[in-house]
């Protein structure tokens, strides 16, 4: 049976990325918890512009494998290489500056301010007035504040949503709110970009919209994108790889066809199956 | 002509009601229309309105708690004071000035000493230090001695004769505070305070700053997802706090013959955060509004003296029910949608009009 495991990652890298740097590597990586071992071996290779998928049971450890990636935990073992860069010694802000970013599974928006203030804020780091040149209103202010005013407008019609510019994100339904999200994450400039459970509380037919804006996002931006979702239809419909965690390890790597036909991934979900 | 978006206008009415409220007295203090007893609260409210817009960018812009702002204002209050009896030979606005540029630097400095160290931290570690470095300010200044002669500057901790001074004066006298004061502060110069705290707070909130301050405050985790260095932001918003508190400190001082360290102690803290919570965290206009009332109040009480602070916590409460009230904010509501409604515009086409036009 172990041996239907892909074992060299690189095996899901889409064949127009092999040549290139892959945009993550991971290699050992893994975190305890107190003597609670939550993710443990984790060798992931993500190509340039792949869409990856991130599966497995409830409470397997994929969230927290975005927040190691994140640096929102440090890991206890292991390397994360960002672009062939070790982030070793970066934290959250320094890693999001080196390329990642991320929506979060129970959203996270800046719920008091506006759509375009939410994105602008992803823009932090790519416009450039100090707080002195903001509080004389020097040119460089007037400068900065147009350019992020149309980028930010320009990000949102991504998703068509110019038109919800000036209302209070804490107030847009649930599906929007999503949307914004990953908006304000495209805004940071990414090279890679996690999206955790992107699908979640949506319908059939925005579920297949997202995949179509997913796809578009990769298309447009020549990003890789990991995402952790639950509805395999989207998993398997856009992922060109696909890896799956359970109880904190990696159990399965592959192609979706490889993923969908693995004994192993089929008792993690379902169970053993009874000896014929 | 560009249109301007809602919050723009909304800072304009700020900066009208100001000036316009400058206006009204000084017509009518021209006409003789006012109390001395109203006179002598004009700076006092000036100041009191710089503390509550210097506060509510801590507390309701960044969203941290901090219980000893009044602990700013004095070391602006003394620094100030310092400064303006030293430099005797100049003008007296130019004094006032450097008494009050020097006293929010100090302030400012002051805010580092404290920020540093504890807006690493997350929870509600600021409200614990800023209350302990409040007593600690005041009782520091129970304890120093600051003398000016020919010579320049003399400091002590001991007591006013051990300053060696030369034929000098004592500037601040201990357990007397800062005694000797020339009243170098005028409503004017109040007043241009206001707008001046006024317009670095609105410039800061409307900016990228700004952005990344209140981001900060609705999603820490969020903000540093998208790179935003969340104690540099902090620290940002808490020093340009301090530095306004303790501009307003040197203008307050400078108004008085003498002022006590005991002045500024838990109790104006709480005063002042009173003035930000009535007046809508992070809003800006409540919390001017807020401090004239809450300051002219106490006295317009005076003749009924008895049972002043009984009123006053009457109305207290009174406000906060009222601004909580449901019907009433359904009934603000429904005005608002009639006013909007005989507006040409609504807000919303402004604010996309307005980035249209590049």
């Amino acid at each position: 049976m172990s041996k239907m495991v892909p074992v060299p990652s690189n095996s899901i890298i889409p064949e127009r990325d092999l040549n290139k740097t892959p945009v993550l590597e991971t290699r050992h990586l893994g975190i305890d918890f107190g003597g609670l071992t939550a993710v443990e071996n984790f060798d992931l290779t993500i190509g340039r512009t792949e869409i990856a998928g991130l599966i497995g049971p409830n409470g397997a450890g994929k969230t927290t494998v975005f927040n190691l990636l994140t640096k929102v935990y440090q890991p206890t073992r292991g390397t994360i290489l960002l672009n062939g860069v070790d982030t070793a010694n970066m934290n959250a802000v320094q890693v999001s500056k080196a390329g990642i970013a991320r929506t979060f599974q129970n959203i996270r928006l800046f719920s008091n301010l506006t759509v375009e203030d939410n994105v602008k804020i992803g823009l932090h780091n790519s416009v450039n007035a100090g707080m002195f040149s903001s509080i004389l209103r020097l040119p460089r202010h007037w400068r900065s504040e147009r350019d992020a005013h149309e980028r930010a407008l320009e990000l949102l019609s991504i998703f068509d949503m110019q038109d919800l510019a000036n209302h209070e994100a804490g107030a847009l339904p649930y599906g929007v709110q999503r949307r914004l999200e990953i908006v304000r994450a495209l805004a940071t400039n990414p090279s890679l970009l996690l999206l955790d459970e992107p699908a979640a509380g949506m319908n059939p037919s925005e579920t297949a919209e997202l995949m179509e804006n997913i796809r578009k996002i990769r298309d447009t931006f020549q990003i890789a994108i990991m995402l952790i979702e639950h509805d395999m239809n989207l998993v398997m419909g856009i992922c060109e790889g696909i890896a799956v965690l359970n109880y904190g390890k990696i159990i399965a790597k592959g192609t979706p066809a490889e993923i969908q036909n693995n004994p192993q991934v089929i008792e993690a979900y379902l169970g053993k199956q009874k000896e014929g | 002509m560009k249109k301007i978006s809602k919050t723009t206008r909304s800072n304009i009415v700020t900066y009208a009601m100001v000036i316009l409220a400058f206006v009204i007295m000084q017509s009518l203090i021209a006409g003789g229309q006012v109390s001395s007893a109203l006179k002598g609260q004009l700076v006092p409210i000036c100041v009191y309105i710089c503390m509550a817009i210097s506060l509510n960018l801590t507390v309701g812009i960044l969203g941290e708690l901090s219980l000893g702002h009044a602990g700013f204002m004095s070391v602006g209050a003394f620094t100030g004071v310092i400064a303006a009896m030293s430099l005797q030979t100049l003008p007296a606005p130019a004094r006032l000035l450097l008494a009050i540029v020097i006293g929010g630097i100090m302030a400012a400095v002051a805010g580092v000493i404290v920020g540093v160290p504890v807006l690493r931290l997350q929870g509600d570690y600021l409200a614990i230090v800023t209350l302990a470095f409040g007593e600690i300010i005041k009782n520091l200044l129970n304890n120093i001695y600051v003398g000016v002669d020919g010579h320049g500057l003399h400091f002590s901790v001991t007591d006013s004769a051990s300053l060696g001074l030369e034929g000098g004066i004592v500037l601040i006298n201990g357990p007397m505070g800062a005694v000797g004061i020339e009243k170098l502060s005028t409503f004017l110069a109040g007043v241009l305070l206001i707008l001046f705290v006024l317009t670095v707070t609105l410039n800061l909130i409307r900016s990228r700053s700004g952005r990344a301050i209140m981001a900060v405050r609705d999603n820490r985790i969020a903000a540093e997802s998208v790179g935003i260095n969340v104690t540099k932001y902090k620290l940002m918003a808490f020093v340009t706090s301090a530095a306004m508190a303790g501009m307003a400190g040197a203008l307050y001082a400078l108004n008085y013959s003498s002022v006590l360290p005991k002045k500024f102690d838990f109790n104006t803290s709480i005063l002042v955060l009173v003035f930000v919570v009535l007046g809508g965290m992070g809003n800006i206009r409540g919390s001017i509004i807020a401090a004239t009332v809450l300051t002219i109040l106490p006295e317009a009480l005076r003749a009924v003296n008895d049972y002043r602070m009984l009123l006053y916590a009457i109305v207290l409460i009174l406000v906060m029910l009222v601004t909580n009230n449901p019907t009433l904010k359904n009934g603000w509501n429904v005005v608002k949608e009639k006013l909007a409604f005989w507006r040409k515009k609504t807000p919303v086409t402004a604010e996309k009009g307005g980035g249209a036009d590049e």
